[in-house]
């Protein structure tokens, strides 16, 4: 029985998209912000997880690319990156790689360091991105672009790792977003039943 | 309505991503309040597509006989 399709199950072409768009200019880098916001507002005010269920765009390009194009192995994930302590653990560690990320704007917004045009993967290794145009605008915009791509190019690399190796949409497991939005959604659910009770 | 020898069974690492849900060709499971999925027993028929989707595979297909003894085994 073939499903039908929504307009939403074609969400992973935004996905693709941003990344290529980042990658021409880096300014679209801060689109992303999008990425970030709508799932932690779907989970603070209807307390699901309606945006990993269904709209998630990387989600979709990982099951295209793993599955459609046959380029996963469909393993088992191992045990370690589903346990919690990992996926909690993975949430931290994102989270002060992205305040890091936000100190570093401010440092280029208040004048104590120069705009560095490069997009940092895992974390380490320094790719020079020297082709992107950025005079338009003020350095502390553009110093977030490449933080913000630097971190979105990471994951959908991590992502596209454990795709192969694993399930086609094993980064769902440790995806930080969808531990946070989980982690809203449990906190929301025991404060709801908490009060029915009382 | 009878029901199948087979049925699937979510553990509790679930992460709630909604694959299984999106696989299941009887609309069978359902993500309840962002926490975890839930798969309605009178629905699921055991086929085991969403077992072989789940990225975390923390879904199992039992034998309907015997189920609460292998559910708490699995928990």
């Amino acid at each position: 029985m073939k499903r039908k399709k929504h307009w939403y199950d074609y969400l992973w072409i935004a996905s693709a998209l941003y990344l290529i768009l980042g990658f021409f200019n880096i300014l679209f880098a801060w689109l992303g912000i999008i990425c970030f916001m709508v799932p932690l507002l779907i989970s603070i005010f209807s307390g699901t997880k309606a945006y990993c269920n269904q709209y998630c765009g990387r989600g979709q390009l990982f099951e295209l690319l793993g599955r459609r194009f046959k380029l996963s192995k469909n393993r088992d994930i191992p045990h370690w990156l589903r346990s919690k302590w990992f996926r909690y653990g993975f949430l931290a560690f994102f989270m002060i790689m992205f305040f890091n990320m936000l100190f570093s704007t401010w440092l280029v917004f208040s004048g104590a360091r120069t705009l560095r045009e490069v997009v940092t993967l895992f974390w380490v290794f320094k790719l020079p991105w020297h082709w992107a145009n950025t005079t338009k605008v003020a350095p502390w915009i553009a110093q977030f672009a490449f933080g913000f791509y630097s971190i979105m190019l990471t994951s959908t690399l991590l992502g596209l790792i454990t795709m192969v190796l694993y399930k086609p949409r094993s980064w769902c497991v440790y995806c930080p977003m969808g531990t946070m939005t989980q982690g809203i959604c449990k906190i929301k659910y025991k404060s709801e039943s908490q009060k029915q009770n009382h | 309505m009878r029901l199948s020898k087979r049925l699937a069974v979510v553990s509790k690492e679930c992460v709630a991503c909604g694959c299984c849900q999106k696989e299941c060709p009887l609309g069978a499971i359902s993500i309840f309040k962002g926490l975890y999925a839930v798969v309605d027993p009178d629905k699921c028929i055991g086929c085991g597509k969403c077992a072989k989707v789940c990225p975390a595979s923390v879904i199992s297909i039992i034998e309907r006989k015997g189920q609460n003894e292998k559910e708490k085994a699995l928990v």
